[in-house]
């Protein structure tokens, strides 16, 4: 089959990951031709928007080509996590992700960018520039996952991985207009993965519709012998297929839905989708997440940063990444940390060791650990009378470049709705539920640990009833 | 809560960070804002809640003790700055 003939078949923009391999199971495309067709794309698009850091030409599977976030180790492919301090680092093994992603016949489209060391909530931490999202390229995809967000919206790739610390894969999702699944922490192996914030990092999947995210996140999780922190899922994955949600009961966390900075057009679109919730047959109650929501941020803000400041010890300028020479050992590591680094790890390193150094351990980390504590037990409470929770992913649509770059503390609020269900270690899954001045507002959909499935169940007949086109307007 | 120029200065040398003048002055301040947030957490009586470190119950992960292979030498020192024989070549410590 020919070019020309190959883009008439796949039109990479509206394809689902289950479409695409349909194509190639009944040999309407070959697995060469499908990877063209993302490369192709990516030509076309990419250089307005850099999503990738890099593209691989030749693929190594026939199935649904993947897109991994940079902070995935790839056997022989570079790997920065969107650093300077890791520029030229060519991993020599692949993580557990991007082997099962192998393994299953997935070849790898290329990496994709992310803030640096997936710090941030925009993706202008990257040093090697920012990603621009597919609705609107003077606006941030989100963050830190924005490049993978951005890749599967504008059609550069079927599906992606990302990675979410306290939303890098929902906030993203939402601002981009696509599913997102922060899974159950402990279910998807971080064998290989660039750390950050090891009590909190969580790899999962990008997708265009729900049965994507599902049907990709069956194929990473379960238990690795290589992650001590991996458990064996409870029951398998299955697919989502049904449309009502009867017997369903759906709680509103009062905080997480009237918290100060949400837009009305994220508000509106929210509690439409809370009103088809109810009309597909769900029961619908308000609940309450007082300190969870309060205390959350400056929680996060403790505990993540204080464990970056230890995992980033190891860039140092000895085994692998940047050297810049210095008389002595300890200049050397000095001055490799100071040029490698970029601003935002250096403030969430000085941060994190100030809240772990001497005198202040208590009553910063301790304290923060101990409110850790309380979130999670709000939210059993409320599980205790609802399956699901929803709220907004984010409180914002996508703002503009360089809008909150400068102020640090306004960019943290970004992530203020997704970080608690983070905090306890639950998974949330991002779904769009309409537009708000032209841009995607994102549905949190949040559950008890190990509920996918139901999140999956619920996310998928939201989806069908809210009709949401994936396809950014400018681009149709 | 504020931080003082010394104080930047002190957790950059435990950090192993070399800031610039133009750095550490721009770190002082924008700490100092951050702290002032994240100092939030001191507002709540928590003396009885246990702290968590990890958020799922686990206590041992065994599997059995059976050697597989790891990396090749080469392998290892593939990234490295600088390789001297089967070593990281580094500038003397004192």
């Amino acid at each position: 089959m020919g070019v020309s003939s190959v883009s008439s078949v796949v039109d990479t923009l509206r394809l689902t990951a289950e479409e695409a391999a349909g194509l190639v199971e009944r040999k309407e495309v070959t697995g060469a031709e499908l990877h063209r067709a993302y490369l192709d794309a990516a030509a076309e698009r990419d250089p307005e928007l850099h999503c990738y850091l890099r593209l691989v030409d030749e693929p190594n599977g026939d199935g649904v080509p993947v897109a991994l976030k940079d902070v995935i180790s790839t056997h022989g492919i570079e790997t920065t996590a969107g650093s300077k301090i890791l520029a030229g680092y060519v991993p020599q093994f692949d993580s557990t992700v991007a082997a099962r992603c192998k393994a299953a016949g997935l070849p790898i489209i290329g990496k994709t960018n992310t803030d640096e060391f997936a710090m941030g909530s925009s993706t202008e931490n990257s040093a090697y520039g920012p990603t621009r999202n597919p609705w609107d390229p003077e606006r941030v995809p989100g963050g830190s996952g924005g490049g993978s967000a951005a890749a599967v919206s504008a059609g550069l790739a079927p599906w992606a991985l990302g990675s979410d610390t306290g939303g890098s894969i929902k906030q993203p999702s939402a601002l981009c207009g696509n599913v997102g699944l922060r899974p159950t922490y402990g279910t998807v192996s971080r064998y290989g993965i660039v750390a950050f914030a090891s009590s909190l990092d969580q790899v999962g999947p990008v997708a265009k519709n729900v049965r994507d995210c599902a049907l990709l996140y069956s194929l990473i999780a379960g238990r690795d012998e290589r992650d001590s922190t991996t458990v064996e899922l409870p029951e398998p994955v299955r697919l989502p297929e049904g449309e009502d949600l009867s017997g369903l009961r759906i709680g509103v966390p009062k905080e997480l839905n009237e918290a100060e900075g949400i837009e009305p057009g994220v508000t509106t679109a929210v509690q439409n989708a809370i009103e088809l919730a109810r009309s597909l047959g769900a029961e619908v109650g308000e609940c309450e997440l007082p300190r969870s929501v309060e205390y959350g941020l400056a929680c996060y803000y403790l505990i993540a940063p204080a464990e970056a400041s230890s995992n980033l010890a190891r860039y140092d300028g000895v085994r692998y990444g940047l050297r810049v020479d210095g008389e002595s050992y300890r200049e050397m590591v000095e001055r490799t940390r100071d040029v490698g680094f970029g601003d935002e790890p250096k403030r969430r390193i000085m941060l994190g060791t100030y809240a772990l150094s001497a005198g202040y351990f208590d009553a910063f980390y301790g304290q923060a650990q101990k409110v850790r504590t309380v979130i999670a037990r709000e939210h059993a409470a409320a599980f205790e009378r609802f399956d699901v929770l929803v709220s907004p992913t984010s409180p914002t649509v996508a703002f503009k470049l360089g809008e909150k770059a400068a102020n640090p503390l306004a960019m943290y609020l970004s992530d203020l709705l997704t970080i608690p269900s983070c905090m306890a270690g639950l998974p949330g899954l991002n779904v769009p539920c309409g537009l708000s001045e032209g841009l995607p507002v994102g549905l949190q959909l949040i559950g008890p640990q190990f509920s996918e499935n139901t999140l999956f169940r619920t996310g998928h007949a939201l989806e069908q009833a809210i009709g949401f086109d994936p396809v950014p307007e400018r681009l149709r | 809560m504020a931080i003082t120029r010394e104080e930047v200065l002190h957790v950059a040398k435990l950090a192993r960070l070399e800031l610039s003048g133009d750095e550490v002055e721009r770190l002082t301040l924008e700490l100092g804002a951050i702290l002032e947030a994240v100092g939030k957490v001191a507002e709540l009586d928590l003396d009885d809640v246990p702290p968590t470190s990890h958020p799922l119950e686990l206590v041992n992960a065994w599997r059995e003790d059976e050697p597989y292979d790891s990396l090749g030498l080469d392998a290892v020192f593939a990234n490295a700055p600088q390789r001297e024989d089967d070593l990281f070549r580094v500038p003397p410590t004192t």
